[in-house]
C-alpha cells in the first residue's frame, strides 16, 4: 500500500516536473517573437538617424538585421572598462555588428586566439617567441595605453590615513619589492617626503594572486628602475615568484580591498581603480629623476619616448622612459588577430570596429575612461598594419 | 512466485508496464549510474589531463615547496597544508559550536524558538560564498580576525603554529574561521535533525532512570545519534575543502610553506581558481593545475571513504549497545 502511494507520488512530481519544463518554452515561442520584430523595426529607425550622420562606408546590401554578425573576444582586464564602453557606443554605429569580450586576463587572450575559440584576443604583455610559434599569422596591435600606480595605506601614529601623494625615488620601490625598504620611515622614503611624518610602521607588500598583465608592467617597471631588482627577481614576468611575506589579490579589485584593509600596505593597480577605491597613489620619480604623477601627458610621454620603436611586431615596453614628463609605470594594450580572416563577414566586421576606435570617435571615450589614445606616428603604424588584414588570402 | 516469473508472458509484461514499476526501476537506475559515471568521467579526465605533470615531476609535485610557473616549478604542497590545515581548523571549530547549537534547537528551546532560529542556521548555508568571501575582506577579517590573531601570538607566538605576524588579518587563521562559519549551518542543521530523529522511548528511559538533562544528552543522544553527526561532519568537511571564493579572498595567496596559522597562505581550489585563466596558454602550468585538482578529487575521496566507514562501524555498534 505505501509503496504504492510512493510511488504514486514519485510519477506524479515527474509529471509535474515535465510539464514545468515544457510550459515556459511553450509559452515564451509565441510571445517573444512580436517583441523581437518591434525591436528590429525600432533599431533599424535608429541606425538610418546615424547613418546619415555619421560618415559611414557604403549603406551595404539591404540592412542586416542586428546583432546578427557576433564577434567575440577575450584577454585583458585590464582595458576591460573602456572595451565594454567602446562595444556599447559602436552598437549605435553599426547595429548588425555585437562585440563580446570576456576579461579572462592577458595569458587567457593569448591562449584562445591561440586556440581560435576567439576572433580577437586582448593582452596588456607581448606574446613571447614561444607563443607566436604556436600561434602563426597573429598579429599584435597597440590599442590605448595607461599606466599602473602604487597605492598605498598608512595610518599614521594619530590614526589617521596618510591622503598625501608620497614620492617614490627611482629605485625605491623596487627596494620595497625586495624587502630591504621594510618600513615606512626608511630614510630613503623620509628624505624624499619632507613635508610628512610616515610612521615606524612595516611595510606590507601587496601582489596579484593571478598571472596578470598589471604585475608584467608593474615588474618591466621594476627591473628597468632597480638594478639589484633585475639580477635577483628577472625581468617582465606576469607571475614572478615574489618575496614570502607578500599577501595577494585576486585581479585589481582584490588587491583594491587587501590595500584598502591593511594598514603600511602598499600595491600596484591600474589607476581607475586606485581612484574608485579611494586609495592614495604615489609619484613616482623617472629616468630623468623628475617625480611624476599618473597622467595623461606623463604615458603620452612615455609612449613618445619608444613611439618610432616599435617594430614588425608592434610591441614595445614603455616603462622608464628618458624625458622629463614621462611617467615611467606605463603601458600599451594590444588587441591580437590574425592577419588573414578564414570568415569574411567577421572579418570585414571586426576591421570596421577596430578602424572606429582607432578613429577620434573611439578616442573620445578612451580619454574619459583614464586610458591615453596612441600618438599619431603608433597610429599611423598601426593603420598601415591594419589595411594589410586580408580575408582568405584576398583584401577586403 | 516461481510460477510468475516462468510465465512471463505479454500479458505480465503488460501488467507490469501499466503499473509503471518498470519504468520506474529503469529511471532511478540510470539516476543512479549517472551519478556514478559523473564520478569515474571526472577523476579519468583529471587523470589524462594532467600527464604531463606526472611523467614531469612524479612525486615531486606533492612534496615540493617550489612554486614557480613562469620558473616551470610546481610544488603544490603549501596548497595542500593549507587546504587540509583550513579545513580541520574549521571543523575543529565548527563542530562544538554546530552540536551546541543542534542541541539548543532539537532538546532545549521552546517550540517557536526552535522553529525560527532553525529557520536562520539554514538560512546560512543559503548564502553564496562569494558574499562569505566580501564580508570576510572588508568586515570580518580587519575587525574579529585581527584581534584574535594578534592575541594568540603575543600569548603563544613561541609555538611554530601560531609565530609570525605578517598579516593576521588575511591568513590561514582568517580562511579557517570563515569556513567555520560556512559549514556551522551543514553540521547544526543535519545533526539537529538527526536529534530529532531519535524515539521519545529513548529520552525518557534515561529521565525515568533518573538522568540529568545534560546526562541523558551526553550519554544517551549523542551515542544513538553518532551516526548521523559524523554524516553532518562529512558534509561540512566537503564543504570546507572545495570552498574557493571566500577563502581566496581572505588567505592571502601566499605560495610559501609556513606551518603558522597566522601566516598568509593558499589552499588547492583557491591556487586553482586565481591561476587558471592564465594556464591556459601553458601546457604544463595547466597540468600542474589540473593535477592539483585531481589530488584534491583524492583526497576528498579517501575522506568520505574513511568517514563511511566510521559512519559504518558507529551504525553497527550502537543499537546493540543501546539495548542494553
Amino acid at each position: 500500500m505505501f509503496k504504492q502511494v510512493f510511488l504514486f507520488i514519485a510519477l506524479l512530481a515527474f509529471a509535474v516536473n515535465v510539464a514545468a519544463c515544457a510550459t515556459p518554452t511553450a509559452a515564451p515561442t509565441s510571445a517573444p517573437v512580436k517583441v523581437v520584430e518591434t525591436k528590429v523595426v525600432e533599431q533599424t529607425k535608429v541606425v538610418e538617424k546615424v547613418v546619415e550622420k555619421v560618415i559611414t562606408p557604403t549603406p551595404g546590401p539591404a540592412a542586416p538585421k542586428p546583432g546578427s554578425i557576433v564577434i567575440n573576444g577575450a584577454g585583458a582586464s585590464f582595458p576591460y572598462p573602456l572595451y565594454s564602453r567602446w562595444f556599447f557606443e559602436f552598437a549605435y554605429v553599426n547595429p548588425a555588428i555585437r562585440v563580446n569580450y570576456n576579461p579572462i586576463g592577458s595569458g587567457g587572450g593569448i591562449s584562445q586566439i591561440t586556440a581560435k575559440t576567439v576572433e580577437f584576443g586582448g593582452s596588456d604583455a607581448p606574446m613571447t617567441d614561444a607563443e607566436y610559434d604556436k600561434a602563426k599569422g597573429v598579429q599584435m596591435f597597440p590599442i590605448v595605453a595607461g599606466p599602473v600606480v602604487p597605492v598605498y595605506n598608512i595610518k599614521d601614529d594619530a590614526g589617521k590615513m596618510i591622503t598625501a601623494t608620497l614620492k617614490f625615488p627611482a629605485t625605491a620601490l623596487g627596494d620595497i619589492y625586495l624587502g630591504k625598504i621594510a618600513k615606512w620611515n626608511d630614510p630613503v622614503l623620509v628624505s624624499a617626503n619632507p613635508g610628512v611624518t610616515l610612521p615606524a610602521k612595516d611595510i606590507k607588500v601587496i601582489v596579484r594572486a593571478d598571472s596578470s598583465g598589471t604585475t608584467y608592467t608593474f615588474t618591466d617597471y621594476l627591473a628597468a628602475s632597480n638594478p639589484e631588482y633585475k639580477t635577483k627577481m628577472g625581468g617582465a614576468n606576469k607571475l614572478p615568484k615574489w618575496l614570502p611575506s607578500t599577501l595577494a589579490g585576486n585581479q585589481n579589485p582584490g588587491v583594491t580591498a587587501l590595500v584598502q584593509n591593511t594598514d603600511g600596505a602598499i600595491g600596484y593597480v591600474e589607476i581607475s581603480f586606485a581612484k574608485e577605491g579611494k586609495l592614495p597613489y604615489g609619484s613616482v620619480q623617472n629616468k630623468a629623476g623628475e617625480y611624476i604623477i599618473a597622467t595623461r601627458e606623463g604615458v603620452q610621454a612615455a609612449m613618445a619616448d619608444f613611439g618610432n620603436d616599435l617594430g614588425d611586431k608592434l610591441v614595445a615596453s614603455i616603462v622608464n622612459g628618458p624625458s622629463k614628463t614621462t611617467y615611467p609605470i606605463s603601458t600599451y594594450t594590444y588587441l591580437m588577430i590574425y592577419m588573414d580572416q578564414t570568415d569574411c563577414v567577421k572579418g570585414k566586421a571586426m576591421f570596421e570596429f577596430f578602424k572606429w576606435a582607432m578613429s577620434p570617435d573611439g578616442d573620445k571615450f578612451a580619454a574619459s575612461l583614464d586610458y591615453v589614445p596612441l600618438p599619431d606616428a603608433v597610429q599611423k603604424l598601426v593603420e598601415a598594419k591594419l589595411s594589410k588584414v586580408t580575408c582568405q588570402g584576398k583584401p577586403f | 512466485m516461481a510460477v510468475a516469473t516462468s510465465q512471463f508472458t505479454l500479458k505480465e509484461i503488460k501488467h507490469r508496464l501499466r503499473h509503471g514499476d518498470t519504468i520506474f526501476d529503469a529511471l532511478t537506475l540510470i539516476a543512479g549510474s549517472l551519478a556514478l559515471l559523473t564520478v569515474l568521467a571526472i577523476g579519468w579526465q583529471l587523470w589524462q589531463e594532467s600527464h604531463l605533470t606526472r611523467q614531469a615531476f612524479g612525486w615531486e609535485l606533492i612534496f615540493s615547496a617550489d612554486w614557480d610557473p613562469y620558473g616551470d616549478k610546481f610544488g603544490a604542497l603549501p596548497f595542500i597544508y593549507g587546504t587540509l590545515q583550513t579545513s580541520l581548523l574549521a571543523l575543529v571549530i565548527a563542530l562544538p559550536l554546530g552540536l551546541g547549537i543542534s542541541i539548543f534547537l532539537a532538546e532545549l528551546a521552546t517550540p517557536w524558538l526552535s522553529r525560527t532560529l532553525g529557520f536562520l542556521v539554514e538560512l546560512l548555508a543559503a548564502v553564496p560564498s562569494v558574499i562569505y568571501g566580501l564580508w570576510g575582506v572588508y568586515v570580518f577579517a580587519p575587525t574579529i580576525v585581527k584581534p584574535i590573531g594578534e592575541t594568540l601570538n603575543s600569548i603563544a607566538g613561541f609555538i611554530p603554529l601560531f609565530a609570525g605576524s605578517v598579516s593576521p588579518q588575511y591568513s590561514r587563521l582568517a580562511a579557517s574561521l570563515i569556513l567555520a562559519v560556512m559549514i556551522l549551518p551543514t553540521i547544526s542543521a543535519v545533526s539537529r535533525d538527526v536529534f530529532q530523529a531519535i524515539p521519545r522511548a529513548q529520552r525518557e528511559a534515561a529521565l525515568a532512570l533518573g538522568a540529568t538533562h545534560w546526562e541523558m544528552i551526553w550519554q544517551v543522544l549523542i551515542p544513538y545519534g553518532l551516526s548521523g553527526i559524523l554524516g553532518a561532519v562529512i558534509l561540512g568537511l566537503g564543504r570546507a575543502l572545495g570552498e574557493t571564493m571566500a577563502v581566496t579572498m581572505v588567505i592571502g595567496n601566499n605560495y610559501n610553506l609556513t606551518a603558522s596559522i597566522l601566516e598568509p597562505g593558499s589552499t588547492m581550489s583557491a591556487i586553482i581558481a586565481s591561476q587558471f585563466g592564465e594556464a591556459s596558454s601553458i601546457d604544463l602550468f595547466r597540468s600542474a593545475l589540473i593535477e592539483i585538482g585531481l589530488i584534491l578529487f583524492f583526497i576528498t575521496l579517501v575522506l568520505n571513504l574513511f568517514a563511511r566507514l566510521l559512519v559504518w562501524r558507529v551504525a553497527r555498534r550502537v543499537p546493540s549497545e543501546m539495548r542494553v
